[in-house]
Formats: structure tokens, sequence, C-alpha cells
């Protein structure tokens, strides 16, 4: 194993890259993008939830100043393609606009393009659109039912995947247990809601035939499927990835906008932007997230052993599906958790609604089902009258037990659970905060510790997809990076994705500069566009640190090794007979017989009679990384590998609760945290410290609701609660470090953490609060109203 | 039916501007449209999430709740006004930088006008006084735990550079 | 201007409320008439029995009044619980009380206290009572050709008189669901002589409960008597259901709250 000290410049503080342009208000973001003569879109969305579309009038619209087109979905879906659906379900199509139908409260049915975006929405506010109401339905298990109205009648059913997956002796262990234990957890709808909303800008030029498209993106193949749907060859999108994306944490995935946007670029032939609103965003926008309820059981021991666990989750995707139902997917590779449980049972069922279409949330699925498993846990300990710390560390997966292969068939790379955990309780003095609690208790309010230990799979490997659609072969998820070192010696990263606050610029500097021994502050990185780019899966999954780092690190130990080479030919030894240091190479045990960074530089770009032969001159390198433990099919019984590393965090919560209100404030808050070696630690705590903020706002805050009638009832930043920091309390990490053996340096990924462990921990110190009242609530977000609720209307509070 | 136009004049970042403007111009929508001051963003366009803070005569503000012609005889300072004279980093700027105080980018012109606002009227504010100062302004990166501690450390900073 | 096209004109003060709702189109005069730069209209003025301020006082400059806060302290109570820094910079005292949303802070201290409105038209002024003011759930008895001019606000001449503001919403400085405002005056023997208080968030304007009030004149204000106020009063709120809170919900937050504003003020009371 290697020791964080054996690194130059991973793991030690650095400043990000990218911070000056931001702080000095020099972000290039897609507002930001003007180009000559462009035209603005804005959008008429549907006011019903299922409705026929009888007649659209648009003449009105059109002959409002300053209008350009009015395009409606008559139109666009004659002229471009379904986007692509995940699942194998291809009837479930999807489009920008709708046409003959709409599905949901804010699906968007004609866009307006005019000179501004104020006189676009003038006009689109004169837009007839004639709507006969059809049936709807809100309610997931309403939606199961044979009557239900269908969200697609061509689809034949509301349900859009299921299948139930049995791996291990799951009803041997329940014959067996001493206990069993039934509940139902509720995820409410959620979603990561990036202060930036949505936004894309297009240029078509007619003369070379490509399609510019500058957007605020964080997508895998997103050129390519933004080509498919416009019904354009690959190679006539070009994608600039340097564009900065004001947050994302997943949801970022305006397919539908940037084909939208695309066409109509090209059909008019002036540059096109469109930038979402916040009510568009919030609503139209097809950025929600998981909906989600489990129907959990347990069977366990009376020393706490769990021996068995089923999972029905049942997840409503909304009206359309692209990749949303794989979030049911992603859990499989770490469906047990930390523990070693050996025999599981998980039923996902993903339903459509008429309600905004979910896309993908920071963790994919993962922050729900360790909800559902970490209250799960807390109610084992209670049934059984044992405290909770010893439950978890009775089930933990031993240190001496990696790598683990869990039922489901993916192996846990490393860690070390029981350190963590204990690193976390001696950080917080547990011994201090239950006593603090009891404290609380004593003064009449209410206080509860909660605890909450998982897993986040990382690496990227999205192999998610293949276990659920059949049809889908897709095994790989590489990424790379180009490395090029100039005339003058200095070094250019070159990467294939745009950022959206992870620091890849800072990643790959980094990382170049530990491999090549150079200073990362003299190191540029840039981003290629989409047609100059090497493969890559965008940032998704917690995966840049590993595959990004590893891409990086390969190519830059190709440099090295061309470095070597030349230097071995002109002093016409071996090149095991040389080293490598700070970029110049010399004879082992003469270190003043060596060629400098700058000779050798020299030679690889302009003497071609140094160079070895067969080795290309200039110098630069690409390097392309398959997902370490990629690659495979399922099994028949669904086992498969999906992930390759996993880290850790251990939460510890003390929230205090008002009796006579229900409301709850979070007093002290410690996460500890594994994902192996950190190659630049403010940015790990930062993504942590803002995914624990994340996960307050799934537990106590954020939900879109929606009314019966099937309208978004939080459909502004009034209703849609994003906690700020007087919600937010301070909070503290404690770094923990198993390195991963899979991976360049031992890192595994971190962009998720926090986010994954809050909502349980949260939920649970809630419970541990309303225990002595013999009250629970096991649905999120618990609202203040929620937990009043569970009290129980006191009469006579007000004179306490 | 074309727009009305009116003349306005504001002192933005120090520099005189004049314009002649509709009256439903907002005044975030002028500084980035017109003046290609892109440092202040929009987020929400009704007043919740504070991305699009500028200061008016030295007070934090919301420039999307402001028409342009409300801002008429007034300063304006936005993100692109907080540099020292010679162009680098305020002391606020590089603590930001300096305690990963920002991620994404997007709030953070907002939160740099809030806390140097702070910082004008209270040079040693405590915990509690900037999580209120910045209460109104949303982070979805940071859990605002970094955005403490660079305020923290610009004032630190300050103090010494006053002795 | 107002005179001219009545209901098709709006005044524009702060904005803070107004701005965003002409933002998402949900209000769409046909005329804004600013009234920010009329310099007759910020002012706060503390006299005898009364404060003025103008209607087009920031809620800043209000806050941040000395006199105006020894006088009438409710005022800066309420204000610490409007929204952040940035909308108060903005926000005015007359905007506020002409929105009229039932769960903001200024109308209810506005109906605790009786505050009176000076309405001015083409035509002439009068003033009305905050009781008469309010009118409904954003909606008040100014006509459209009228413009809030400036507002009274009663202070108190007893040595011993304390106030407290308290509210619950879900993020600070959101609407409150429910929030409260008291103002009691004490004597020497700390027998209460005059007590007012009210709610918000409870019912379509903010609501004061004078004649519940007037039950504790004459008591000490001991707990038992504050809560049996806070529960009578709560008792009378009719309040609304939304997606944060229920009526009943709002209702016992009413009665909380109501108890809690009265026992701090009368302890700020018996301070002095």
């Amino acid at each position: 194993m290697r020791a964080m000290t054996s690194f130059r410049y991973i793991g030690a503080k650095r400043r990000a890259k990218e911070h000056p342009r931001f702080v000095s208000g020099r972000g290039r973001f897609v507002a930001d993008i003007a180009l000559p003569g462009m035209k603005h879109v804005a959008l008429v969305a549907s006011p019903h939830a299922s409705a026929r579309i009888v007649s659209i009038k648009i003449e009105k619209a059109l002959a409002a100043p300053g209008v350009l087109y009015v395009l409606t979905g008559e139109e666009f879906c004659a002229n471009t393609d379904s986007l692509a659906i995940g699942v194998d379900a291809p009837k479930v199509t999807r489009f920008a606009l709708a046409k003959d139908v709409v599905r949901y409260a804010g699906e968007w049915v004609a866009a307006v393009v005019a000179d501004s975006r104020a006189l676009a929405e003038d006009a689109a506010e004169r837009i007839e659109v004639e709507y006969e109401p059809l049936p709807h339905v809100i309610d997931p298990e309403a939606a199961l039912k044979a009557d239900a109205p269908l969200v697609h009648p061509a689809h034949g059913s509301n349900l859009l995947y299921h299948r139930t997956f049995v791996w291990g002796p799951v009803e041997e262990a329940f014959a067996n247990a001493e206990h069993k234990i039934a509940f139902r957890a509720v995820w409410g709808r959620s979603a990561t809601v990036p202060i930036e909303t949505f936004g894309v800008a297009a240029q078509w030029d007619a003369g070379t035939g490509i399609l510019d498209i500058w957007a605020s993106i964080q997508m895998p193949k997103f050129p390519d499927q933004v080509a498919r749907a416009l019904r354009f060859p690959g190679n006539a999108v070009r994608v600039h990835h340097d564009v900065d994306v004001g947050g994302s944490y997943g949801v970022k995935r305006g397919l539908k906008h940037a084909v939208l946007v695309g066409y109509l670029t090209k059909t008019l032939g002036v540059p096109v932007r469109f930038i979402e609103d916040r009510l568009e965003n919030l609503r139209g926008g097809d950025m929600q997230g998981p909906d989600r309820f489990f129907d959990m059981q347990l069977a366990f021991d009376t020393d706490g052993a769990i021996r068995a666990m089923k999972i029905r989750a049942v997840d409503d995707v909304g009206a359309y599906a692209g990749r949303s139902p794989f979030q049911l997917g992603k859990p499989v590779t770490a469906i047990c958790g930390p523990y070693a449980i050996g025999a599981i049972e998980y039923e996902p069922t993903s339903v459509m609604t008429n309600k905004t279409p979910q896309e993908a949330v920071r963790g994919f699925g993962q922050s729900p089902t360790n909800f559902a498993i970490e209250r799960a846990i807390d109610r084992v300990a209670r049934h059984l009258g044992m405290d909770s710390i010893e439950v978890r560390k009775r089930n933990f997966i031993r240190k001496d037990q990696f790598p683990y292969t869990i039922p489901s068939g993916s192996t846990y790379d490393s860690g070390d659970y029981h350190a963590v955990l204990d690193k976390t309780l001696a950080a917080i003095d547990y011994g201090s905060l239950v006593r603090a609690r009891d404290e609380v208790r004593r003064s009449g309010r209410l206080a509860g510790i909660g605890i909450a230990s998982c897993l986040e799979p990382s690496g990227g490997n999205s192999a998610f997809e293949v276990l659920m659609n059949p049809k889908n072969e897709n095994t790989t998820w590489m990424d790379s990076c180009l490395v090029r070192v100039d005339l003058s010696g200095a070094i250019t990263g070159v990467i294939n994705n745009s950022s959206a606050g992870q620091g890849h610029e800072s990643l790959v500097s980094t990382v170049l500069g530990e491999i090549l021994e150079r200073d990362p502050e003299t190191i540029r990185v840039v981003r290629a566009d989409s047609l100059t780019a090497l493969p890559s899966n965008s940032p998704v999954g917690s995966r840049m640190a590993i595959m990004l780092g590893g891409a990086a690190a390969g190519a830059a130990k190709t440099i090295k090794e061309t470095l070597t080479a030349i230097a071995a030919h002109n002093f016409e030894c071996s090149p095991e007979d040389l080293e490598y240091h700070d970029g110049s190479v010399n004879v082992k045990g003469a270190s003043s017989k060596k060629f400098s960074w700058d000779q050798l530089v020299e030679i690889a770009h302009r003497k071609f009679h140094k160079l070895p032969p067969g080795l290309e001159p200039g110098l630069q390198a690409k390097f392309v990384w398959e997902v370490p433990t990629g690659g495979a099919l399922p099994t028949p019984e669904g086992r498969i590998q999906i992930y390759p590393c996993y880290a850790f965090e251990a939460h510890v919560v003390l929230v205090e609760i008002d009796p006579d209100t229900g409301k709850p404030m979070i007093r002290r808050y410690v996460c500890g945290h594994d994902c192996g070696v950190m190659i630049n630690p403010d940015i790990v705590h930062g993504m942590t410290y803002g995914g624990i903020a994340h996960g307050i706002g799934a537990a106590l805050y954020e939900k879109f609701a929606y009314t019966e009638d099937g309208q978004l009832a939080s459909g502004t930043f009034m209703d849609y609660l994003i906690p700020s920091a007087m919600e937010v309390p301070a909070l503290a990490i404690v770094d923990h470090c198993t390195p991963s053996p899979l991976t360049t340096f031992g890192q595994k990924g971190s962009g998720e953490a926090g986010y994954l462990g809050a909502p349980a921990a949260i939920a649970n110190a809630v419970n541990d609060a309303l225990d002595p009242l013999g009250a629970s609530i096991d649905a999120l977000p618990i609202s203040h109203l929620a937990i009043w609720s569970a009290i129980g209307a006191r009469k006579g509070a007000a004179s306490t | 039916m074309s727009e009305t136009l009116h003349a306005v004049s504001v002192e933005v970042n120090g520099r005189p501007r004049s314009a002649r403007v509709p009256a439903r111009l907002s005044l975030v929508d002028w500084l980035r449209e017109d003046l290609f001051l892109t440092g202040t963003h929009v987020g929400c366009e009704h007043g919740i999430c504070g991305a699009c803070s500028v200061m008016l005569d030295g007070q934090p503000v919301r420039a999307c709740l402001m028409y342009v012609v409300q801002a008429h005889g007034h300063r304006v300072t936005t993100v692109e006004g907080l540099a020292k004279p010679d162009g680098s980093m305020s002391v606020l700027q590089d603590s930001f930088c300096e305690t990963h105080g920002l991620q994404c980018g997007y709030c953070t012109p907002g939160m740099l006008i809030a806390t140097q606002a702070l910082l004008n009227s209270n040079p040693d504010p405590t915990e509690a006084q900037i999580r209120d100062a910045i209460g109104g302004n949303l982070c979805r990166c940071t859990g605002y735990q970094q955005i403490v501690e660079a305020v923290q450390l610009a004032a630190e900073r300050m103090a010494k550079e006053a002795k | 201007m107002l005179a001219t096209h009545g209901e098709s004109a709006k005044l524009l003060a702060g904005g803070q409320s107004l701005v965003p709702m002409m933002a998402m189109r949900l209000v769409r005069p046909g005329w804004l008439v600013d009234i920010n730069e009329i310099a007759v209209l910020k002012f706060v003025a503390v006299e005898k029995d009364v404060a003025r301020t103008g209607a087009c006082t920031r809620q800043c400059v209000v806050e941040r009044d000395e006199a105006l806060a020894a006088r009438v302290p409710l005022l800066r109570q309420a204000l610490k619980w409007v929204g952040h820094i940035q909308t108060r910079n903005r926000g005015t005292v007359g905007g506020s009380l002409a929105h009229a949303d039932p769960c903001a802070e200024l109308p209810l201290v506005a109906q605790v206290l009786g505050a009176r409105m000076l309405l001015r038209s083409a035509k002439g002024a009068r003033t009305l009572e905050a009781e008469k003011f309010f009118s409904g759930p954003m909606a008040t008895s100014a006509r459209p050709d009228e413009c809030l001019e400036e507002i009274h606000w009663p202070a108190w001449s007893w040595r011993r008189t304390g106030s407290a503001f308290t509210e619950i919403s879900v993020r600070h400085g959101d609407f409150a669901m429910v929030s409260a405002a008291a103002q009691v005056a004490i004597d020497g023997d700390g027998r209460c002589v005059r007590a007012a208080f009210g709610v918000g968030g409870a019912g379509g304007t903010p609501l004061a409960f004078p004649k519940i009030a007037a039950r504790l004149v004459g008591t000490r204000l001991d707990d038992a008597a504050v809560s049996d106020a806070a529960h009578a009063a709560a008792a009378e709120t009719q309040p609304g259901s939304d997606l944060h809170a229920s009526a009943e919900y709002r209702r016992h937050l009413a009665g909380v709250l109501a108890a809690r504003a009265l026992r701090e003020a009368r302890e700020r009371a018996r301070s002095l």
C-alpha cells in the first residue's frame, strides 16, 4: 500500500486552477456566449397534466414584434427522431415539443424565436392552444393498476421496467432467521437543482455543414445523441466543452433543449440560444429526481446479524424516460451497503406517471437506497434493543475480507469500515454527544443522534445498462487524456469534457505534475471539442479522479518513457540504465551524465536524426483507459461487477427539535470519509460539504410536490426550498485513507460524497428524537409539518 | 409597437455609463447583455438565490429585482469592480481561492458581493454574522463551509494589513 | 398617473415582491410608476406619541434607526425576520404594507400596533387604520387612485413597555408559516396596563386580538394568563392550508407563537 507521503504533489494543499477566473467574474458560462445575430427562444408549456392538443394558433405570435419563427411539435417531430431511451421500451418516444398529446403540466408545446427573450415571451403569450383534458395519473401505485390512465398508450402499460433479482438463499434465510421486520421508506421527489439553469446556444454553419453547440452540459455521449436525434452524422455536431457549467451534480443533460435549438438554428440559419428561466427549469426542464418508495424486509438474529434483505423499490420516472430508470440499476453494485449480508432479493420497478420526467441525480439512485438500508439498520437495532452502532459493526464487512464479493456479483475493492466509524465517533466525542442529547431531552425538548454509514461506488462503469436492457451490449466506459509538450517545453493536458465545479483542470495538472515531476502551476489544461476529443464518458458516477486521473497518468507515463527512450538512444544504453528525475534523464549513479528536459524536448521536436528509430517526432501521448474491472456482461441471475471502487462514509449528527413547532435544527455534524488517496483534499472536502448540504435539503426541505390535478406545487425557489447557510450548520470531516488497489494512485471517487449518507443520518436522528414519544417518520423530506404531526398536536403546548 | 426608451446614467465600477433602455430592462440584464459584465449571474429572477447580487451605492441588492431606469444616478459595483486598483485579486477574492470557497463559480460573484459588503461594514464578523450575510445567497456546491472560512480568513488578513 | 390609469397602473416601491411577480408575468400592469426617487416619501420622524415613516423608506433605514427603535421597538424586531440584507436594502416599509401579504412581517406589526396609513390621491388625503386598510390576502382598501404616503406608528408612553416578534418559517428569511407580535406595558407592580398582540399567516390578513388583549390588562401576565390569551386567539383564526403547513398546524403555531411573543414582550417590560 502506498503511503500518502510518497507523493510530491498529490494530496498536498493546492489552490484550484479554475478559481481565479471565477472570483474575478471571468467565468464563461453558456449565458455568457453571445453570437453575432443570435436569436432567443421562449416556450409555450402545457397547463394540463394530460390532454389532447386540439389546435395551436400561431398567427398572432408570428405577427408580434421581433418574431422570427414559431415551431410546433407537428413540424419538429416530423423532422427529428425520438430521444434515446435507456431501457427496452421503444414505444416510449420523446421529443422536445409535444405532438398530439401532452403528458405533464409544463411539457413544451411550442417554441418562439425572436430578437430577444422578452419579445419571444411576449409572442409566446399570443399563441392559442386548445386542449381537451384527458385522465391523468400522479401516484405511482395507482399508475400500476390495471385501470390506470396510460401515459404512453402505445407502450401498453405504465410499467417501464420490472425484474426480481434473487441473489443467494433469501427465502431460506427468512425462514430460519430469529427476527423479521418490514416497513416502507419513502424518498421524496427532489433533485440537484443547480443555481445555473440549463442553457444551450447553437450555430449552424451551412458552409461547413457543422452544428456548433455550447451548452451547460454534463452527459455521456451527448454529441452522439444530439446528432442522432437531428438525423445528422456524428461528425456534423461539434459540442464545445470549454463552457463553464454552473453546477450539475448529474442533472445537466439537456438533450431535448439541444436538439430543439439545433433544429432551430439549422432551420433558420441564425444562431439561437435558449436559457431556461427558473420556472421552466423546475417544471419543464425534465430535471427532477428519483421519486421512490422502498418496501423493506429484513431477516436477522438476536445477536444483530442480518441474514437476508428484500428490497422492493418502486420509482416514479414521470412522463418520459431517458436514462432515469437506470437509477434503479446502479444500486445493484452496492445493494447490501457496507454490510456482509449473504442473501438479497431486489425488485426494481420503474413506473411512468403524468409528472415532469426525472434525470440523473448525484449518486444515481444510491442515496435513496442508502436511506432505505440505513433506516432498516436503525429499525433492526430498535427491534432488538441494541445500540445501532453495534448493529452496524456487527454486520460491517471486515477489513481482512477485502476484496469482498457481494451477492449481486460486484466485488468491493478495499475498505476499513470499523476504523472510519470509530474515528468519526471519536471526532464528535460520541460520549459527550449522547450527554448533550440527553441534556436537551431533560430540558423538555426533543433531540436525537443519527448515524449512517454507506458506500460511494465510484469509477463510473455504467454496466447497469447491460443489466437492465438485454439489447444493450455497451461494456466500455473509457476515458482519455492527451498530453502535449510543446517546443518551449510547456505541458498541456487536453481533456474531453466540460466541468461543473469538480476541478478537473486542477486534477489533471496535479497528476501530470506528479508523474512528470514538473510544477503543476506551469501545466495548462484545455478542453477539446467533441470533434477533436478522444473518447470520454464525461464526469458522471464519481469517476474522474479514477478515470481522468488514470488516463492523465497513463499519458504522462508514456511521455516519460519517450523521454527516457530518447536519452537511451543518445547515450547508446538501455532505458533500464537510466533514471528520470525532475524532467531530466540521467545515467543511474552518474547524475551529471544527463539530458535536461529542454534538451529532450528539443530532440523530440526538431532533431529527427537524434530520435530512436520508429519514434514519432513531436512530443505528445494519448491514453485511453477502460474502467478497471469493467467490460463484462451480467450472468443470467443478474450478477455483475458494475463500479470498480468503493469509498466509504460515516455520518454522525445531532438534531434538536422544538416540540411545540416541530422545527428541526441540526446542532452537530461530523462525516468520516475514506475515498482512498485524495489528489486534492480541499476539492474532496468541498464536494463532501456540498453533498452533505444537498443531503440536508433532501432530508428536510426539498420536494417537487404535485397537486392532485397534476400541477407542480413547488415551481419556484419560494417553494422548492434549497437550504441556505442558515439551515446548513458548521460541518466537519474526518479523513481516512484505504487506498484502492485498482487505481493509479490508490484514489477512489468522491463527487457524490456527503449526499449519499446525509439524508439517512438526518432521518435516523429525527427518528431517534421521536423515539421516546413512540413516533417515527420514514418519508423524506421530513417537513416541519410532518414532525409536528408525528409528535401529535399536543394541546396546551403554548404554555411550555 | 416598439418599446419606449429612457435615458439613464449609471456609474458602474467607477465608470460613468449612459444608455437608452426600455423601462422593463432589468439591471442584471443590462449589465450582462449591454455592458458585457457577465460576472453577475442570473439564477432565479425572483429574488431568492442571490446570484445576481450587486452593490447599489455600496449596499448589496438583487439586480434581478431592479430595473435599469431605477439605477439612474446611482453607483453600481459588480464582481468585476472588486479587484484592487492594479487589477489583482482583492483580499476577499484571494481568500475564496485559498479556502476553496467555490466550486462551479456560479454563485461566487453574488457571494463575493454579499461578503465584501459585510466586511465593509463589519470588519470582524462572527460566524453567525457571516451566515446571516450570505443567508440570501444560495450555493449548491460548497455547503457554505469553505465560504464561511474564506470570509474569516479575509477578515484576519485585512486586520493584519490594517496594522 | 393613478387617477388617469386606475387599476392598470401599479406603484413600484422597493420591488422585492412586485418585480418577481412581473418577471413571472403573474402581474402585468399597463403602467408602472416608480416612486423610489420621491424624496418626500423617504423619512423617519419620531414624535411624542407617534413615529412617522415615509412609505418609500427602505426597510434597512428603519431597521438601523436608533430613535425609532427606542420608541417603536417592534419594527426593528420584526425586520430582523424580513427577507435578507439584499432585499431589506431595497424593500420599503410602505411597499410591504401595500402588498399586504398576510404572512409578511410589517403588516402584522401595523395591525398589532394599530398603525394609521395616510393615503393620498389627486383629490385629497385620508387616513385609514391598519384594521381597515388590510382587506384580504394581498388586498387593501386603498383605492386605485390612492398612494400610500406615510405610516404613523403609535408609540406607547409607558416606561415599562416591552415588545417581541417571532415566527416560524421553513427556511430563515422566507415568508413565515406563522408569525406573532406582541407589545405589553406594565406598571411598577408588574401589572399589565396595556397589551396588544397578533398573528400573521393564520388568515387572509394579519390578525390582531384587541378584545383578548384587553383581558390581560390588570393581570401580572403570568404564563397561565398569557397561554389562555394565546389559545383564545388561536381559536379565532381561520388559516388556510398550503404545501408547507396545514390549517390545523397553522392554528397550533398561532397559539404557540403568540404565547412566546407575549412572554418575551413581558420579560422585556419587566427588565425595564
